[in-house]
């Protein structure tokens, strides 16, 4: 199922080659939301899908990588 | 205000004023639950202690109202329990609340076969006075000294000294052991100069006790964002005398003079229970709370438990329940250690097990007052998709957090305890504190699994027939050293053995217990699994047994 070591964070492709249409998906489901909205919807699908992966050290992995890639604040 | 009637325990004038110090194996410096408990198992330990308390009453207010299971079952092998239960509120509902809508509802005990329920409700008063009505069973035991401060304290080789003050003047204490149960505010860990730290929450709760003249139900109640009233939080339990708790969130920058107004708690409480029931205000304060603890519980001779150890915020209910597992986890090893059956070091383990149990208490409650004050824009979204999630959702309803309701325990992985053997089952791990299950005794009564186990060491062992029973009888045979008792558990009374039988009818004790022919457990006094076996030996279960009494082996 998973490319990667058990318990590991991937960083294959895990889309099986339909990464646009994932991104089309992504997109579309913030159109017409104001910032607020699109905020609140980004939280709600972060929590749907945490509870489909369930594996914390995935998930500790994925916030870790997501602060990592953050560019630092401004000076 | 108030409903309850105080009553003034009696000031005695101390002997020792003015002349040679008091002596007692045990001086337990509190009088509240903590510190009552501690005296009644000591004595039932045979141990006995002076206890000494600054006031000369029960908790003025109400403070803490929900008892769990794990209290009440250390509260029977104490004597006190059956009293609670039948003045207190049972209940093992939650329902939680958004805004005008039901979210969903949590069973804390969805099966039977246990003698205590889930919680009982009972206001602190209540509970402080059967303490002190059963400590006084035990006069040679207990000697309970009401408007005695303790002012002053000297660590001693051995012991520790202790400066009483009283209105007639001072007189020293000397105790082998000092339990300070001298709550959140110790004097104790002052005189020590100990640092109690943590982290106190801005936010600012109303609490206020209602006699209210209507039938509400005892579910525990818990509203998010409420739509009556103003406030981001509600909380309401019912307690005995038709009494309601409500606890309201007002935010931090809450007004404490302006909230406790009583026409203004009274517009609050109306929100909650409708314009029209009769109701009436019994006390009311505004709180805000902290979570902190000592580094360590043990300090030489002088012992911390309850509050003086340890504060969480009362969601949760997990102060005071806190505080009688420490009373359960200590007094069988001061007895022990006093009695010379045990080398002090024994303590180390109270101090490691505590320690823990506080750690568990304060993680838990401080995620609930995260949950409950979101601090951030981005904490705000998240706590808003977990409650409008969660309706449908139920993994999202395990992360709605209104309070982690006190659970006994689990001292797993702790040193003292062994891992399991291999081919072992059932929930009941060495560090587990004993599920209850119901049992016949010889005479064929109804009685309870816990009720046998609590106050000494036990080895516990399975028996389906009278073959495995005279196995087990022949190959523990002398595993049991004095003061521990040996107990099998049998279907059915089996003619022929000679170890003592709990008839296990319904089957549950073997259930919860994995209990194939053969296994046996080593339970402590406080009811905890030391080590469990599948096929036992003697030897064996010596050696638990002495390392649960702190021998290195
Ligand atoms: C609003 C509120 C709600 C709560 N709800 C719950 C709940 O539902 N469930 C729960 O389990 N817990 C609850 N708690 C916590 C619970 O009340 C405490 O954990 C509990 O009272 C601790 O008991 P204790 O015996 O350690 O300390 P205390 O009850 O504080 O007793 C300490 C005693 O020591 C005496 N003393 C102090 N200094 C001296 C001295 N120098 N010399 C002699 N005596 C002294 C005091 O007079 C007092 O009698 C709640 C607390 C609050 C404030």
């Amino acid at each position: 199922m998973n490319a990667s070591a058990p318990s590991g964070l991937r960083r294959d492709d895990g889309f099986g080659g339909r990464g646009d249409d994932f991104y089309e998906l992504l997109m579309r489901a913030h159109e017409g939301l104001d910032e607020a909205r699109s905020a609140a919807l980004n939280a709600r699908c972060l929590l749907l899908l945490a509870n489909q992966v369930g594996d914390i050290e995935v998930i500790r992995q994925a916030l870790d990588a997501a602060r990592a890639s953050l560019a630092p604040p401004a000076q | 205000m108030g409903t309850y009637q105080h009553v003034r325990f009696a000031y005695r004038t101390a002997p020792e004023v003015g002349g040679a110090p008091l002596r007692r194996p045990v001086a337990v410096v509190g009088a509240g639950p903590v510190g009552l408990a501690a005296a009644i198992d000591l004595a039932l330990h045979g141990v006995p202690s002076v206890v000494l308390d600054d006031n000369d009453s029960v908790s003025v207010g109400s403070r803490a109202i929900c008892w769990s299971k794990r209290t009440l079952e250390i509260f029977d092998r104490l004597g006190v329990a059956d009293r609670m239960l039948a003045k207190g509120v049972t209940w093992r509902i939650g329902r939680v609340f958004h805004r005008d809508r039901e979210l969903y509802c949590f069973d804390l005990l969805p099966e039977g076969g246990h003698k205590m329920p889930a919680f009982i409700n009972l206001q602190q008063y209540y509970v402080e006075q059967y303490l002190v009505e059963r400590a006084l069973e035990f006069p040679q035991l207990i000697d309970l000294r009401w408007k005695h401060r303790v002012a002053a304290l000297r660590p001693a080789a051995g012991g520790a000294a202790l400066e009483v003050d009283t209105p007639d003047g001072r007189y020293a204490v000397q105790a082998d052991w000092v339990l300070a149960a001298d709550g959140a505010r110790s004097t104790l860990r002052g005189l020590l100069g100990l640092p109690f730290e943590g982290h106190t929450f801005e936010e600012k709760f109303l609490i206020a006790d209602v006699q209210i003249g209507a039938d509400f139900p005892s579910d525990r109640r818990f509203w998010f964002e409420p739509v009556f009233g103003q406030g981001q939080s509600v909380l309401i339990h019912r307690q005995p005398d038709n009494i309601f708790r409500i606890d309201f969130q007002l935010g931090p920058d809450a007004d404490a003079d302006l909230e406790m107004q009583p026409e203004r708690v009274m517009r609050r409480v109306r929100g909650v229970v409708g314009p029209d029931v009769p109701c009436e205000l019994d006390w009311c304060s505004v709180y805000s709370f902290r979570c902190a603890r000592l580094d360590r519980f043990v300090h030489g001779r002088v012992v911390f438990v309850g509050d003086s150890a340890h504060v969480v915020s009362p969601f949760g209910a997990r102060g005071g329940n806190g505080g009688i597992q420490d009373v359960d986890n200590v007094c069988w090893k001061l007895a022990q250690v006093l009695a010379g059956r045990a080398p002090e070091r024994l303590l180390e383990s109270y101090d490691a097990e505590r320690v823990h149990g506080a750690d568990e208490n304060i993680r838990n409650s401080r995620r609930t007052t995260a949950f409950m004050t979101p601090k951030t824009g981005t904490e705000k979204l998240f706590r808003d998709g977990v409650l409008a999630l969660a309706h449908d959702y139920p993994f999202a309803r395990l992360l709605v957090n209104s309070g982690r309701l006190s659970r006994p325990c689990s001292l797993e992985g702790l040193p003292g305890f062994e891992g399991d053997g291999a081919d072992l089952d059932g929930p009941m791990r060495p560090g587990m504190p004993c599920l209850d299950a119901p049992v016949t005794g010889g005479d064929g009564a109804p009685d309870w699994l816990l009720r046998h186990l609590g106050g000494h060491f036990t080895v516990l062992s399975f028996a389906g027939d009278i073959g495995s029973l005279q196995r087990l009888e022949s190959g523990l045979a002398g595993a049991a050293p004095d003061g521990v008792q040996m107990l099998a558990v049998t279907p059915q009374l089996l003619p022929g053995g000679t170890l003592q039988q709990l008839v296990d009818a319904e089957g549950l004790v073997r259930s919860r217990y994995g209990g194939a022919d053969g296994v046996t457990y080593l339970i402590r006094p406080d009811q905890h699994v030391t080590a469990r076996w599948a096929r036992p030996e003697a030897a064996a279960v010596g050696r638990a047994w002495r390392r649960s009494l702190g021998e290195q082996p």
